[in-house]
């Protein structure tokens, strides 16, 4: 406990460099997402506009933003399913009489204020934007797969034909024109919201006011920007 | 893509759908099995430089070349498992110092240039002169062009030699210490996977690095006297059979410890990693690395520490220990790389692994990069023969 104390006030200073993290340019927005569950009805739009916005490789083997469905039974079994990447939308083969509770989790990458993935990147080619989102720089990428390795929630993969580490971008070529993200645009019920953090009086600031919400694997301590309401203490 | 369709199939429970393929493959195997024997290798050459252990002079030049030969192939697999191995460089000219792995070429190319070459470079000095001399044609250019041009043999010069040469053996340990301990750090940072993610795992795989180059120096040096016709030094093997059981001992003190402490802990990935090693990990664990790899042969040779049998049986066992030995490690890299990726990090599933015989990847390419590093190690020693380089010792 001592030691550890003492390796905190020892880095503490040095924190930006140790992790990933960037101090928060205040002069730009500052991104961070918000998904509400209880909204989401698992139809998988946005999982395709993703591919079809972002020239997605279409196997299934290959996503930059996928749903899931969770069915917890009531002997407390757990089932989690995401065929095709929930593109195709989800079919429940489970007998409702046997089911506790089911929902649909929206999965992207998580643009983490400490990414792990941009802390391993051995030449930088994983970075962070100005506006805290993590992008990967493909004419520079080597292919060493070593953030593939650090993601927790594995939103990375090796695409297969640029051989280069490919993730979800946030739309940032949309953002750049005042556009939103293509997953964003075609949600039907408004499940997903985006907006900069640095704003009190955004909409970011009122989704975390009037909800109570969570990041995946908070143990981590990877400084998620993706806010989930309604998150349960299965989803990983 | 075929193959991936073909794993689709045989994905068990949940996996996050980018997790079908293994990223690191055979080749992340062989990258910290080899840097590991290399690591072995020189420690096992500076325990008779520095720490004056005479009985293991026989092994001390071979032990030097096998790092060198190793050291030169370890680099390779990693280079070419690359999606662009043409950006490799990269690493070099822009390292990001964040990253761990940002500052493996500059380890790479400090004990390559600065510990391994030097090392041998002044150790071989002296009769790189002499053989110069003495062979004609291209060898004694070949000779002169290794002297560097610095051609005196005086006994001043000589023990320059030998000071300098023992410097960088003492500068080179905790050189061998960082390579591999870094490797480890290189898996044991990953916070995302808990297979990986422990403190120990740099000093893990520093002491395995141990065992399977003091393991394959052992094999080397039996080899190499059989093709010799020479008569097996007892003593010396004796010594290094004793090395590898306390050494093999600590490793394996070790990894219980990270398995006790796992289990006793047993954290939120505990389900998951208890299926793990009790499932697609059972044989390559329990047998080949645990068994076979390392309880057959802490108890040869533990018995040979309480009763030496004569060495017509000491001799094959020996032999069989150091291959066994050899075998568990590799399993130990493949049981840590391969095994990391079965698991999904949603820890609710399972992903397989097949390997294909040909390809970058498969199976041949893999056997290329294992046995390159003997070919360029018989190179070594034609070029710079140890057992010549005794006799003349005494010119």
């Amino acid at each position: 406990m001592a030691g550890t104390l003492l390796a905190t006030s020892v880095s503490n200073p040095f924190t930006a460099y140790i992790f990933a993290a960037n101090e928060p340019d205040k002069s730009k927005p500052w991104y961070g997402i918000g998904i509400d569950i209880e909204k989401c009805i698992g139809c998988g739009n946005c999982a395709k506009a993703c591919k079809a916005e972002n020239d997605v490789p279409k196997e299934p083997f290959f996503f930059r933003s996928w749903v899931e469905q969770y069915t917890i039974k009531n002997d407390g079994s757990l089932k989690v399913q995401s065929p095709n990447g929930g593109i195709d939308g989800q079919t429940q083969d489970i007998h409702e009489d046997e089911i506790f509770k089911t929902f649909f989790v929206p999965k992207m990458c998580n643009h983490c204020e400490k990414s792990p993935c941009v802390q391993v990147c051995p030449v930088g080619a994983t970075f962070e934007s100005p506006e805290g989102v993590v992008l990967v720089d493909e004419k520079y990428c080597i292919g060493c797969r070593y953030c593939i390795q650090a993601c927790p929630y594995g939103c990375r993969y090796l695409h297969p034909e640029k051989k280069t580490a490919d993730k979800c971008t946030l739309c940032y070529h949309r953002l750049k024109k005042g556009l939103n993200p293509a997953c964003f645009e075609v949600c039907p019920t408004g499940a997903r919201i985006y907006g900069d953090l640095h704003d009190k009086d955004g909409v970011m600031h009122k989704f975390l006011k009037e909800h109570n919400c969570h990041v995946l694997k908070p143990n981590l301590n990877t400084g998620s920007k993706l806010f989930y309401n309604g998150l349960n203490a299965e989803v990983r | 893509m075929d193959h991936l369709y073909e794993m689709l199939k045989q994905v068990d429970g949940y996996i996050y759908p980018n997790e079908i393929e293994l990223h690191w493959s055979i080749l992340i195997v062989l990258y910290p099995y080899i840097t590991g024997l290399v690591a072995g290798a020189f420690i096992l050459a500076s325990l008779e430089r520095v720490f004056k252990v005479e009985v293991l002079k026989p092994t001390y030049h071979l032990a030097l070349l096998t790092a060198l030969a190793f050291l030169m192939v370890a680099i390779l697999p990693l280079v070419s498992h690359l999606g662009h191995p043409f950006r490799a460089y990269e690493i070099m000219t822009t390292p990001q110092p964040k990253s761990a792995m940002a500052i493996f070429g500059f380890i790479y190319l400090w004990y390559l240039m600065v510990v391994l070459l030097l090392e041998i470079w002044f150790d071989y000095r002296r009769d790189l002169v002499l053989w110069s001399q003495e062979k004609k044609g291209f060898l004694s250019r070949l000779y002169k062009i290794l002297t560097l041009g610095v051609s005196d043999v005086s006994h001043k010069t000589v023990a320059w030699d030998e000071k300098l040469g023992y410097f960088i053996t003492v500068v080179g340990i905790p050189s061998a210490f960082l390579l591999h301990g870094y490797v480890g750090f290189i898996f044991g940072s990953i916070k995302a996977n808990p297979w990986w993610s422990t403190v120990l795992m740099p000093v893990i795989f520093l002491f395995s690095a141990m065992v399977s180059g003091i393991a394959l120096v052992m094999f080397l040096y039996m080899a190499v006297s059989w093709f010799r016709k020479v008569k097996i030094d007892m003593p010396c093997l004796d010594e290094v059979g004793k090395y590898l059981f306390y050494v093999l001992v600590l490793d394996f003190t070790l990894e219980s410890l990270d398995q006790v402490h796992r289990i006793y802990e047993a954290g939120e990935s505990f389900e998951i990693l208890h299926l793990l090693v009790t499932g697609k990990l059972t044989y390559t664990l329990f047998l080949f690395q645990g068994l076979l790899g390392t309880i057959v042969p802490i108890i040869t040779l533990g018995i040979f520490r309480i009763k030496k049998p004569n060495e017509k049986i000491r001799k094959p066992l020996y032999l069989m220990s150091s291959l066994l030995v050899l075998m568990g490690i590799f399993f130990m890299r493949w049981n840590v790389v391969i095994g990391g990726q079965l698991f999904s990090k949603s820890f609710l599933g399972f992903t397989s692994f097949k390997i294909g015989l040909i390809g970058m990847e498969g199976y041949l390419m893999a056997l290329v990069w294992i046995i390159l590093p003997f070919f360029i190690l018989s190179f070594f020693l034609w070029l710079l023969p140890p057992w010549k380089k005794h006799a003349e010792e005494n010119v």
